[in-house]
Formats: structure tokens, sequence, C-alpha cells
């Protein structure tokens, strides 16, 4: 036995010799991946003047930063839209893609299958190209500056459609059938059975939508006008557009705009990556 | 009777199907494809947009962007992102997505987050992160300066090719991870045995690589060759915030330059700018088309 695992011994260290260029490869781009983040976080304690002559750690200015933003920006009114938007998105289109994807998949025929061809084409829709009608669309229906505005165009995409639908193919059609002769009306089975039943589903969808709400720029720029309304994505880059830029306090505003996301990365990274690639099984 | 309950019910079942699918498709209709057409009909049109006119030939709105110096710059650089950008993410996405499958490799999880991890940021974020880093008093300057490699500051977002430089770099970073994350689940379907076969018929990795890797993953290459042409065709957030589409329009993107013709101070080009919208609609559809073809026929 001593003998086999001296003999092992060596076999295992000849592989992790021969990975080395992997590693090496792989560090120098985790590094690159992570360092820009890395220095978004310490460029926020520093001061203008030492971002500018690249200091690269923590410094003691954070909570100067801090009142400076607060002072100067509608931070938490921003961060507070930001998140209301993001979260009424999140649930509005969640529940308006799965009721639609139940429906294409467990109650699908040959005129639904076509009719889900067809709103696949609306995957190569051009957001700039939508953009002016549905922003004529929206203040003729007056409905700018308002919560309806910023999620109407994104309540109904093919790609969530999709991504339920496809995690649909799991759900077991013969207890539909046993809940319909226990007296469970249409909409029961949805509610009751499909949705604890699609759980993770729902959880990696969830995770997307709310990022992407959170982080779109072009249509809220285009509807959501003024201080009272604007979302973080918009604070941070008008902040970027004055003629003297303070780096510290606007890093500390691009910091406050990307921690939602990079918490629910490390929290929800599961689900996310599965979110990103769930559709496309 | 009987029969007709059950037919009844049949019936109902279906209804509530079409019921269930309902709310989303009309919503796709009115969000996505009637202002398809809406934008159609707009871009033969021109004048204020408060009273709209036929334009006069039809056309004028198309037949104007041939003259269009900005425009043909913007279209320009976009596909100079498009040639440059995608392929080199994609290759390094592979690349990464074949080193991390190995059984052997420690740390795989770690890696793969780090490498992850910048798609945690908005495109706003780390526009202006980047804009940051590589300003005139930036931290790329002061590294650069400290290593003796310049002597003077490089006006990066102020020259035309270092502005583009910086857009890819930026573009680099922020989507190389997240079309990893799609070879990752792409090769977990490949059984590993073929590996290790190779591995003892002798081939070297770079062979395995071309030979086995590339070959096996080309439908999930082909959907994120769209989604990448997709999404580059339509960059906008890294050209407002990054180069603000400058210096001179020499990284402005179609989707920024349809922008600012249709909702920029003080313009309100609706008929032109519909126009453009469209020949982004068109240059998709084709890319996207060509891309599946090529996926297709390599079989």
């Amino acid at each position: 036995m001593t003998n086999a695992a001296a003999v092992r011994k060596p076999k295992v260290s000849h592989i992790q010799r021969k990975l080395i260029p992997s590693y090496i490869f792989l560090t120098i781009v985790s590094l690159l991946s992570v360092f820009p983040l890395f220095w978004m976080f310490t460029a926020a304690t520093n001061t203008t003047l030492e971002v500018a002559q690249g200091k690269v750690w923590f410094g003691g200015y954070l909570i100067e930063n801090y009142k400076n933003l607060v002072a100067s920006q509608n931070l938490w009114q921003a961060m507070g839209n930001s998140f209301f938007y993001a979260t009424i998105q999140t649930l509005s289109t969640l529940l308006i893609c799965s009721l639609a994807g139940y429906g294409f998949e467990l109650y699908h025929d040959k005129g639904k299958d076509r009719l889900f061809a067809v709103l696949l084409l609306a995957m190569m829709v051009p957001q700039v190209a939508t953009l002016i009608p549905l922003f004529t669309m929206i203040s003729q229906m007056k409905l700018l500056n308002t919560v309806f505005a910023f999620i109407i165009p994104g309540l109904a995409t093919p790609f969530m459609i999709m991504m339920f639908r496809q995690n649909s193919r799991n759900f077991p059609i013969d207890t539909m059938e046993a809940a319909r002769i226990d007296g469970l009306s249409e909409i029961g089975i949805f509610f009751r059975m499909y949705f604890p039943m699609m759980r993770s589903t729902y959880a990696a969808s969830a995770v997307i939508v709310f990022m992407n709400a959170w982080n779109a720029y072009m249509w809220p720029r285009t509807v959501m006008k003024g201080n009272s309304v604007q979302t973080m994505p918009m604070l941070i880059a008008n902040m970027s557009n004055g003629y003297s830029v303070d780096y510290g306090m606007l890093m500390l505003g691009v910091l406050f705009c990307s921690l939602p996301t990079i918490l629910i990365f490390f929290l929800l990274q599961k689900q996310f990556a599965e979110g990103i690639t769930g559709s496309v099984k | 009777m009987k029969k007709k309950k059950g037919f009844g019910l049949l019936a109902k079942q279906k209804a509530a199907g079409w019921g269930f699918l309902a709310p989303a498709s009309i919503l796709i209709f009115v969000m996505s494809f009637y202002p398809m057409v809406k934008a159609f009909i707009t871009s033969l049109q021109t004048g204020p947009a408060a009273k709209l006119t036929w334009a006069d030939p039809i056309f004028k709105n198309y037949t104007r962007m041939f003259n269009d110096r900005v425009f043909l710059t913007a279209m320009g650089n976009t596909f100079l992102y498009l040639i440059i950008q995608v392929p080199i993410m994609l290759i390094l996405a592979i690349l990464l997505a074949q080193l991390l499958n190995n059984r052997n490799l420690k740390f795989k999880g770690l890696f793969r987050t780090l490498i992850f991890l910048p798609c945690a940021t908005s495109l706003v974020s780390y526009a202006l992160i980047f804009k940051t880093l590589f300003a005139n008093q930036g931290l790329i300057n002061s590294i650069l300066m400290n290593l003796g490699i310049i002597k003077e500051n490089i006006n990066w977002l102020g020259q035309s090719d270092t502005a583009k430089a910086v857009i890819i770099i930026a573009l680099l970073w922020r989507w190389t991870g997240y079309n990893m994350v799609f070879f990752l689940a792409g090769l977990q379907n490949i059984e590993y045995s073929v590996y290790e076969a190779a591995n003892i018929d002798g081939a070297s990795g770079w062979k395995t690589f071309w030979h086995i890797t590339v070959p096996l993953l080309r439908p999930v290459i082909v959907m994120t060759g769209i989604m990448s042409i997709n999404g580059t065709l339509q960059l906008f957030d890294e050209s407002v915030n990054l180069t603000n589409g400058g210096p001179a329009n020499a990284t402005i993107t179609m989707s920024h330059y349809i922008y600012n013709n249709a909702l920029g101070q003080g313009v309100a080009n609706f008929g032109y700018a519909s126009a453009l919208s469209f020949v982004v609609f068109i240059l998709v559809a084709i890319l996207a088309f060509i891309n599946l073809k090529v996926g297709d026929t390599r079989d």
C-alpha cells in the first residue's frame, strides 16, 4: 500500500506541474477582472487628488466623500427609485412571462407554437428602433415620469418567456390531470402547483430581471426626467459630466450603484449563472 | 350530455391556455412589433415631431444617410468594434472555459467567480470606472509613468485611436466572463472521455482545443456570436458614458448617434432617426442570419 501511494504521488504532482501555465494564465485574467472593481472600492475612500496621483490602496476620505455626495446629489432618493422600479419590474415581469411560458408549454398546440415562433422575432428588434414610437406612446398616455413608463417595455420579453417555457418541460403533466380531477381550476394549478415547483426558475429569472432593471440606462434616461424620478445609473452618469469631476466622490457614487448587483452576484451566483444560460439549455 | 361536458372542459382548458399567454403576447405586439411598423412609417416622414409630413421623395431619409459623414463614421466604428472585439472575446472565453473544465485544476470555483465578476457591474458603472482609469490624470498613466514606459501623460480618451482601443478593452473586460459561462455550460455536455482519449493519443493542448473543443461547441459559438453581434450593433451606454462619442465622433456608435438625432439636446429629428434605426434592425437581422447559416453548413 505504501508502495502504491509512493507511485501515485509523483503522478499527481506531474499533472499539477503540467497545469502551471494554466494557473498562471488564469491568475492573470482573474487579477485583471477584479482589479477595476477593487480600485473602485479604494478610490471611493480617497481624495480626488490621491485618485489622480494613482493611489491604489484604501485611504481615510470615505466619510468626506459620502458627505459631499449626499450634499450634491439626491443619492438616497435615486437608490430608493432604482430599488422600487426594479422590484416592481421584477414582480410584474415574472408574473406575465411565467404565465406565458406556462401557457405555451403545457397547453401547447400548433397555433400556440406558431405564435411563439413569431414572438421570438422580437429578439431582433433593436432597442433604439422602438425608442421613438414608445416614447411617443408613453407621453400620449401621460405616463412619463411614472413607474409604469419605466416598466412597460420590459414587462414581456421573448427571453424570459423562453426561460419559463424551456424550464416548464420538467413540469409533470400527470399531476395537472390529477389536480383537475381534484377540482382545481386552471389558474389554481398555476398558483398552487406550478409556482411552488418552479421556484428555482423564478429565483434565477428574478436575479436577471432585477439586475437588468437596476442597470437600465437608455430607456429610463428617455422617460424619467427630473431629479425626483432619476435612477442610480442616471445619477452617476450626470455626476461625471461636470467640468471638474471629484473622482473620489464619483467612485463612491459608482460604488453605491454597483453594490446591490455585486451583493446579488455573490449571494446568488448560482441563480445568476443559471439565469443567463437558463433559456438556452 | 356526458360527451358535451367533456368537450366543454377541453374547450375551457384551451381557452385557459390562450388566456395565460395573451398578456405577454399582446405586450410584445404592442411594445415591439407595432413600434417597428410605426418606426418604418416615421422613417418615411420629415418635419418637426409634432407635425410629421411625408418625405418627398419618399425615401429621402434613407438616401440622406449615405452623405451623412457622422453616420458613416458611427457605422464604421460599430463595425470596427464588432470585427476586433467580438472574435478576441469569444476565443478568449472558449480558452478560459477549456482551462477551467480540466478535472485536475484546483481553485476552479474561485477562478470562475473572479473572471465572471465583471458581469456584476452595470454598464454605466464600468464605463465610468474605465473613464476614470484612463483619464489624463488617471491610474493607467501614472503606472506607465512610474514604470518609465511613457514620459508624459497619454491623452487616452482624447485621441481617436486610443479612445477606440479603450472602448474595446472595456468591452473585453465586461463581457469575456459572461460568454465564458455559456461555454462552460456547453463543455459540461461534452463527455470528458473524449478529452482523455485525445490525451492518450498524445494530442497537444492546442490540437485538442481546435479539433475537439471548438467543433463540439459550435452551437454555443453560434449563439454567443449572435448575442455579441446584436449587442455590439446596439452599443450605447459605453459610447455615451466612456467617451461621449468623442473625440470628434471618433468613437460614437450607431445607437448613440440615433439617440442624439431623436432625443438629443434641442433636436427631435424623428423621421431621420427612425430611418437610421431601421438600418440597425436590418443589419442585426442580416448578421444573425449569416451567422446561423455559417453555423449550419459546416456540419
